[in-house]
């Protein structure tokens, strides 16, 4: 309870009103604090509807492309491309094929940690939240734990059901168990890299402020740089750099076959997090230098 | 109170606020006046800390805005009305600006009653009409109860019942003892509320006056009067002490501080004709427009090159 209404705005009586110093002493009360903040990022992220959708559509997803593509190595769903029966997993890696919609939900979740913030920006929002909270920081604060907590719950779940359906699919002899060497590991990470995806769309969404351009950045990031960087650098280059893009990083613990042109797993979840607060980091400068 | 103190701010090239220097006081509402583009809108994003200035500084209550603990509790403001995310509602986004500060949802409905949005509360803040808008931008203002409160524009966009409701709102929140500080461009939207007057133009404060003495400057009533002997009229009530303005047209004198009859009296009395004698009132807007003449940034009437670096005047 912070403020009776005796001393509310708005008496009939102004008269009355003057008579009787409004002035609660509810200052203490009412102080800003960093949870207060993060339950205003709460009710923010569940009050526009599209968010909601666009987290539960990256959930489905993810499932459904894990199930899919275990349909597809299973050869129950067959394809016409040039190996038979295998699909583009030839079926050797059973985790990787049940986790193979992270691709695309990262994607959603990338562009939904971008709007996140953007958004506020765009339509002026961000003026009454710094208005309410002038030290700005905490709101950046509670922006990623909000979108990442939710978003870490959703995709654990989500990729635990893909993982355990996608086995089931792939059927005996060519699946494997959570209990195998580095699967735990690879389907918690792949919840954990999906968060992380939504916190760095949260920083680059902060960092450009503008919606189209945060969400080119973050695609390219995700989708083209790898590639792009594979076709255009020097072989020695492009193996030195490459491991240490922000995808690559994450394949590195996500996945449970380790691979020449990767990290290890401890080595990539490092070299995540490290662009994580590296953004997180100008962000928050970039934040509290601006104008709002 | 809110003290500013050799305010500057500028965006690039253009200067936004020049070195502006006063005092908001409690208890009464306070009109910032001027002409668009002349700063108002920047001094008060300055005030809640929304844009750094580049020297000077604004304290609320002997404090930065940034260092009291409550911010909205202590200033409440309006600055833009459509600053919502269009497909929140109304309530919803009441609460999550409330909930960074602990105000309660009973709060928020009661905020959302004060300004007559009830009905709408559940709706999309994107399909509120600007009238709507602006009353969920001061329900925002109001929400934690704050005693300082910011208001920009508050009656754009507003119905006619709008606009007396605000003016209403504005007189009571003073009677309640709160500092209220409110801008307009237009003077007759503030005379029937403010009683302090902060006119700026171009980033400097050209005045600072009560209503009351901008009022009393208005009431008075001057005099047009065409004559073959003006210039011995002039002469003649010149020496009573009474304002006599002279045009370019050697016939014609403007008389202020004396009535038409007591002019027509004087000159009966010295056997001067006249050919007109017709009695004026200066608008509030008149007024107005005198005191920032020199000041406004876009004059509608093309300016000398010179005017616009020409700060003498201000």
């Amino acid at each position: 309870m912070a403020i009776t209404s005796g001393s509310s705005i708005g008496t009939s009586n102004p008269r009355r009103a003057a008579a009787t110093p409004p002035r609660p002493s509810t200052t203490t009360q009412l102080a800003v604090t960093q949870r207060r903040v993060i339950g205003s990022e709460w009710i923010k992220l569940r009050s526009v509807r599209s968010w909601t959708i666009m987290a539960v559509v990256a959930a489905a997803l993810m499932i459904a492309f894990g199930e899919l593509a275990a349909s597809v190595a299973s050869g129950a769903v067959a394809t016409t491309g040039p190996r038979p029966g295998g699909g583009p997993f030839a079926a050797t890696d059973p985790p990787a094929i049940s986790l193979s919609g992270t691709t695309l939900t990262q994607l959603i979740v990338g562009v939904l940690g971008v709007l996140f913030i953007s958004n506020e920006y765009a339509n002026g929002m961000i003026r009454a939240t710094f208005a309410a909270v002038p030290r700005r920081l905490p709101v950046l604060w509670a922006k990623v734990i909000v979108l990442a907590g939710s978003l870490l719950v959703l995709m654990v779940v989500a990729g635990l059901a893909s993982f355990l359906l996608g086995q089931l699919i792939l059927g005996d002899g060519k699946n494997t168990t959570l209990a195998a060497d580095g699967v735990l590991r690879a389907v918690l990470g792949s919840g954990l890299y999906l968060a992380g995806i939504g916190v760095l769309g949260i920083a680059v969404g902060a960092l450009l402020r503008n919606t189209a351009g945060a969400i080119s950045v973050v695609v390219a990031t995700l989708l083209i740089v790898p590639g792009l960087a594979r076709l255009v650098l020097p072989e020695d280059w492009n193996t030195t750099i490459t491991p240490y893009l922000p995808s690559n990083a994450g394949s590195a613990f996500t996945s449970v076959t380790g691979s020449d042109t990767l990290l290890g797993p401890v080595g990539g979840a490092a070299v995540f997090v490290g662009w994580l607060v590296v953004l997180l980091v100008g962000a928050a400068v970039m934040i509290r230098r601006r104008d709002a | 109170m809110i003290v500013i103190d050799h305010l500057s701010k500028r965006y690039g090239e253009q200067v936004a606020v020049d070195d502006l220097t006063f005092t908001v006081q409690p208890g009464v509402v306070t009109g910032f006046l001027g002409p668009n583009g002349a700063g108002k809108s920047t001094t008060m994003r300055m005030i809640i800390g929304l844009d750094r200035p580049d020297s000077g500084q604004v304290t609320v209550d002997g404090r930065r805005y940034a260092e009291h603990r409550a911010p909205i509790h202590e200033v409440g403001a309006l600055l833009e009305a459509k600053a919502v995310h269009p497909a929140r509602s109304a309530r919803n986004h009441l609460r999550a600006i409330g909930a960074t500060t602990g105000v309660t949802a009973k709060r928020v409905d009661e905020v959302l009653d004060l300004v007559g949005l009830t009905g709408a509360a559940g709706r999309r803040a994107g399909d509120f009409s600007l009238g709507m808008s602006q009353r969920l931008g001061i329900a925002g203002a109001l929400l934690a109860d704050p005693q300082i409160l910011l208001f920009d524009e508050p009656v754009n966009g507003l119905d006619p019942e709008g606009i007396l409701w605000v003016r209403g709102l504005l007189g009571d929140l003073a009677a309640q003892g709160r500092t209220v500080f409110v801008s307009s461009h237009l003077i007759t939207e503030l005379g029937a509320v403010a009683e302090q007057l902060m006119i700026i133009g171009r980033g400097r404060l050209i005045a600072e006056i009560p209503m009351s003495e901008l009022g009393a400057g208005a009431a008075q009533r001057a005099v047009h009067v065409r004559s073959p002997q003006a210039e011995q009229l002039a002469v003649l009530i010149g020496a009573d002490g009474v304002s006599v303005r002279t045009g370019a047209d050697r016939d014609v004198i403007e008389i202020t501080g004396l009535d038409s009859e007591a002019v027509g009296r004087r000159a009966a009395e010295a056997g001067i004709v006249l050919y007109e004698l017709t009695p004026r009132t200066v608008s509030l807007e008149q007024a107005f427009m005198d005191l920032t003449r020199e000041a406004v940034d876009y004059p509608a009437h093309p300016a000398a090159p010179s005017s616009r670096t020409d700060r003498s005047a201000a």
